[in-house]
């Protein structure tokens, strides 16, 4: 029960009330193979998502991820140019790649105390121009089949469904692991810090740790969708634009609150695939594609405040905070 | 409370209903709904659909150019030629030509780019023009306005070559260019003026978009589907290739199922016409630009069903797909070669020679039988480059396009 | 009510980063002077000059309205979108005609002001975060514009585009109008009630309400007028078009004024900056575009380089800070410590409402 409080409570309806409709105008969507092609797409915005939640419950926010997911598939096309053999390595070192701009993610905003948006929306800049700079301006080399395995393929001959789709496996596996790891000491600490860093402090949590760890998590959870998008539809020069605000929406729209210290990894997985059906349902309705940023923003405004009215939002000023002033703290904790 | 918590719920919900309802709404009657049961009723956009233009254009495909028929980008069909003889001056080997381009911002404008630059060091080793500067301004009309400003107010640009942003919003900055007294070039997309010497470019995009419909309505049945991907609204060379696929759709027998836009990201495309597979059969796609065309192509695969009939484009990547599976397919070209021709003209400009007003460039699609003999010539090139390129006799062939 | 003393005694604090900014733009004029010189050029040509200045003139109004928002907290997503629907009313309702000017004028900033005033209530009323609010207004106006709009449409007349054409010596007059309006809004900011509140509300809501503070008024006037600046951006766009473009919303202008309003050294987290350090911060951007263009350089490595510039300079200023209120030190976080330090500030504490003792006691 205590799940479907809060924000996720919102999300969950919205969800629900979405696949009624799809269900309604195309009633084939819910055999197998439709819905296993609804989550191959849906994958990489749910691992996406999962990276952003680490990041805004800790408080803080990550702009850099729809770049960092377009450099990574560029430098992944790049790199292996169709070989086979190189696919594995050139993973490892797309992972490296990724620990690297989620460590200067973190380290810049909490070390050097620039805001996280403007470190992040710095490194959203450099790693766009610098990996167009480095293909002279659009993508070059292309994926090797081993690579696009992931994103576009799976176990064939499962009963119903026809073929799981390893994207869903993987986006599966990582959120049971980001919801175990939200329990562990790692998570309460994050979650603490997001809360009130100044009291997590003086609890003995060294927040600066905390929160470049849940930036190096956004950057790897960013680099697992480039594996995951560059699979499903290979390589394009817009590949990974304006991910960053459809996984910062997704986020929101679980009921996480920006700012940190609330939310759930389960809310911002709903909210991603919440996002997901929505693109799916204007598509199943013939909605003109050019109106569909109205109803999308309609939506997610009136889903946000709904549930702020609900009571999870109490106190949306709270969103940029001010680390260190003790009687706004305590009036928040009275509050709660 | 309460009250405005119902309200809200009632506002989402009503939100999904309204769009719900759309699919019952009417027609559009700009025909901007992607409605599918009225695909036959098809009419262009007025505001982008001009009639005498879009037959000029299919005529223009027919008529032999003049010039060299080996050198495609020097070839101009029924050019009107103009003295620039007031234009000339002493020493072109020193001229200095300033280049405002609007972005590399795609596969297509950076292939052409590179051309244009290796063009340039042939002009240069030529003594034909001195130097050669450039400024970008990355899509943003504005931004474009002030590197033209700034390149009239220097007063070092011997000529200056534009290539707009958008035709109707650069028309006073190109209309100060040319009052400032050096010859101004403009190709790609033209501007509302005839201020500039001369204005380059391919036959069009009506004649883009018809060879792409035309070959969609030779190639399927009566009452088969198509579905149209596009890349956004509103930009002029994109919309006209739509009217004129639209206008030929209107009077086919083929069913249009709507169109999508999808800013030519390969997962979108991919998503979106998987969506399309789920409901239905999809016999042929018509695209306003190819460089999704393998992830629109890879939904078919994926969904196990035979490969539509495709329109692509002149993209590498879209031409190996359709040689490796045999695609019934067809590639129109918006030549990329024209990226050599506005300096090539600079330099004839500043020598007093004589150029096309309107500087019309051939602009023919790869069929079929052309296919094997474009794939060879751009054997070495990477993915998203254009087969028309037209730089292989150029300085830094092959390097320069393969290694970017 | 001691309370509004410290903020009052804030003030200073809240300006001190300001001459910061003013010496980071010095540093930058300066080795920009040097670096293009070392190339064999000249920065401070006339036309170069001409150049910063209608560079700086959109992104000027952009994070003048940016930095209110800001100020109070706040954040607006929605400015390109804005800018974008403005310069399409501005140039359907001119029609061409001169004498429709006015009428262009106050139809487009009403129009902005309407939709300032939804984010506003939105913001305040709904209770929805910034972020998400002004990210769905720019969904909401640019489904809006892709539907409606199928191109450029309308027309500026003549007379109207010398807003944006025309200028005194080296000075445009859009750039002399974006000067005017920063000194109008900086006045605004330190003589008006609504003004100190928006300040107030930005470094504590929650002190801010119980000293009697509506949080509600200064967040929605602030929205009111980032809006009606983004009106004027978009004024100023079509008067350099002559028409009216939807498509300047893929301009990314929101983040580029964010950027600019924290370059500027107002605080992200609100409650203190100020428009004066923002108009320093679009100078520096304005003068990194220009060299970059003086210099040719290849439009990939200018993200780079403005990148890695707006962290740094951030990063310095986080640093200035730092040191002055070392006593936090041990409390890393995300946002530069404000401090605490400054002597109290003479200019312009308000005084509280007469109502504010009556409403505070009833919280």
């Amino acid at each position: 029960m205590s799940a479907l409080r809060g924000g996720t409570g919102t999300v969950t309806v919205l969800l629900v009330l979405i696949f009624v409709v799809i269900a309604t105008q195309n009633p084939s969507f819910f055999e197998g193979p439709p819905l296993m092609a609804f989550a191959k797409k849906a994958a990489p915005l749910v691992v996406l998502a999962i990276g952003q939640y680490l990041v805004i419950v800790s408080g803080e926010f990550d702009l850099s991820v729809g770049s960092l997911v377009g450099a990574q598939v560029v430098i992944a096309a790049r790199l292996i140019d169709g070989d086979q053999a190189m696919t594995y390595p050139v993973i490892g070192l797309m992972l490296l790649f990724g620990l690297l701009v989620g460590l200067v993610n973190g380290l810049v905003t909490t070390l050097l105390k620039v805001p996280s948006i403007i470190t992040t929306l710095g490194t959203m800049l450099i790693l766009f121009g610098a990996v167009r700079y480095w293909t002279g301006g659009a993508p070059t080399g292309a994926l090797s089949e081993d690579f696009r395995v992931f994103g576009r393929h799976g176990p064939d001959g499962v009963p119903v469904i026809g073929q799981l789709p390893w994207a869903l496996v993987i986006a599966v596996v990582l959120t049971v692991g980001a919801i175990l790891l939200m329990r562990s000491p790692y998570g309460r600490s994050l979650m603490a810090t997001g809360d009130n860093d100044t009291a997590a402090a003086f609890s003995g949590v060294r927040v600066w740790r905390v929160r470049t760890l849940a930036f190096v998590g956004s950057s790897l959870m960013a680099t697992v969708a480039a594996i995951l998008i560059g699979g499903f539809a290979g390589v394009t020069a817009q590949v990974g634009e304006g991910l960053e605000f459809t996984a910062i929406t997704a986020v929101v729209l679980g009921g996480v609150v920006l700012g940190g210290g609330r939310g759930t990894v389960v809310a911002a997985v709903l909210g991603a695939l919440t996002v997901e059906a929505l693109f799916t349902l204007f598509n199943q309705l013939y909605l003109p594609s050019t109106i569909q940023p109205t109803a999308q923003g309609l939506i997610i405004i009136a889903a946000v405040a709904y549930a702020s009215r609900r009571g999870d939002l109490r106190l949306p000023e709270r969103l940029r905070r001010r680390p260190d002033h003790p009687n706004e703290r305590q009036l928040d904790s009275s509050r709660r | 409370m309460r009250a405005s918590r119902v309200l809200l719920a009632g506002a989402a919900g009503l939100t999904l209903i309204l769009s719900a309802c759309t699919t019952d709404a009417p027609e559009d009657p700009d025909g901007a709904s992607a409605d599918g049961e009225n695909g036959g009723e098809l009419t262009p956009d007025a505001e982008w659909f001009d009639q005498a233009e879009f037959d000029a254009q299919l005529a223009q495909r027919d008529i032999e150019p003049e010039g060299p028929a080996d050198e495609p980008w020097m070839q101009a069909i029924e050019p009107e030629w103009v003295d620039t003889a007031d234009f000339a001056i002493d020493d072109p080997e020193d001229a200095h030509v300033c280049f405002s381009n609007a972005s590399v911002s795609n596969p297509w404008r950076v292939t052409g780019f590179i051309t244009m630059e290796q063009q340039v060091e042939a002009l240069v080793d030529e003594g034909r023009i001195g130097s050669f500067d450039s400024s970008d301004a990355a899509d943003d009309d504005n931004q474009q306005i002030s590197d033209i400003q700034a390149f009239v107010d220097s007063g070092n640009c011997d000529a200056i070559i534009i290539s707009p942003s958008t035709t109707a919003t650069l028309t006073p900055a190109v209309e100060t260019a040319c009052e400032s007294g050096v010859p101004v070039v403009v190709f790609d997309r033209g501007v509302n003026s005839d201020c500039m010497v001369t204005f380059i470019h391919p036959i069009g995009g009506y004649a883009y978009g018809a060879d792409a419909a035309d070959f969609l309505v030779e190639n399927l049945d009566p009452g088969s589907t198509v579905l149209a991907l596009r890349i956004l609204p509103g930009v002029d060379v994109l919309e006209h290739r739509w009217a004129a696929a639209q206008e030929i759709f209107g009077d086919s027998e083929l069913d249009v199922l709507g169109f999508e836009f999808t800013e030519g990201d390969g997962a979108q495309i991919k998503d979106l016409v998987s969506q399309h597979l789920q409901r239905g059969e999809v016999n042929g796609i018509w695209m306003d630009a190819g460089d999704g065309a393998v992830a629109g192509l890879e939904a078919f695969e994926d969904a196990g069903q035979p490969y539509p009939v495709i329109a692509g484009e002149d993209e590498l990547s879209f031409m190996r797909k359709w040689d490796e599976e045999g695609l019934t397919a067809i590639g129109p070209v918006y030549s990329n070669f024209q990226w050599r021709t506005p300096v090539i003209a600079a330099g004839m400009i500043l020598a007093g020679e004589e150029v096309p007003a309107e500087w019309i460039l051939p602009q023919e699609p790869v069929r079929e039988d052309d296919l094997d003999e474009y794939l060879d010539r751009n054997s070495d090139m990477p993915s998203l480059h254009y087969a028309k390129f037209g730089g292989e006799d150029l300085p830094g062939f092959p390097e320069a396009w393969v290694d970017r | 009510m001691t309370r509004v003393v410290s903020a009052s005694r804030n003030l200073r604090a809240r300006t001190g980063t300001t001459g910061l900014v003013y010496v980071a733009l010095v540093i930058v004029l300066v080795v920009s002077a040097l670096f293009v010189a070392f190339q064999g050029g000249s920065l401070f040509t006339a036309a170069n000059t001409v150049d910063l200045f209608t560079r700086s003139s959109l992104l000027g109004f952009l994070a003048i309205g940016q930095t209110l928002v800001i100020l109070c907290r706040s954040l607006d997503l929605s400015v390109g979108y804005v800018a974008a629907l403005s310069t399409m009313v501005a140039a359907i309702t001119m029609a061409g005609d001169p004498s429709r000017i006015v009428l262009g004028v106050g139809v487009t900033l009403g129009l902005a002001a309407l939709i300032g005033l939804v984010n506003g209530l939105v913001i305040t009323k709904l209770r929805v975060n910034p972020f998400i609010t002004t990210l769905g207004m720019g969904l909401i106006i640019k489904g809006y514009l892709d539907t409606r709009f199928q191109g450029p449409a309308g027309s500026i007349p003549a007379e109207f585009q010398m807003f944006g054409l025309s200028r005194v010596g080296v000075l445009p007059v859009s750039t002399l109008v974006m000067l005017a309006l920063a000194v109008a809004v900086i006045l605004f900011l330190r003589r008006s009630r609504t003004g100190f509140h928006m300040y107030a509300v930005g470094g504590d809501a929650e002190v801010a309400r119980l000293s009697g503070i509506r949080p509600e008024l200064p967040v929605i006037t602030a929205h009111v007028l980032c809006s009606m600046t983004a009106g004027a951006a978009g004024l100023l766009l079509a008067s350099r078009f002559g028409t009216g473009n939807s498509l300047v919303y893929n301009n990314g202008y929101e983040l580029e004024a964010i950027a600019a309003v924290v370059l500027g050294g107002t605080y992200l987290l609100g409650g203190r900056g100020g428009v004066a350090g923002t108009v320093a911060g679009v100078f520096i951007l304005a003068t990194l575009d220009t060299v970059f263009n003086t210099l040719s350089v290849d439009p990939f490595v200018k993200d780079v380089l403005r990148g890695a510039i707006v962290i740094a300079t951030v990063a310095i200023y986080a640093r200035g800070q730092h040191t002055r209120a070392a006593v936090r030190l041990r409390f890393p976080s995300g946002g530069a410590p404000p401090s605490a330090t400054g002597p109290p500030d003479p200019p312009t504490p308000p005084p509280p409402e007469p109502e504010t003792a009556a409403q505070g006691g009833t919280r």
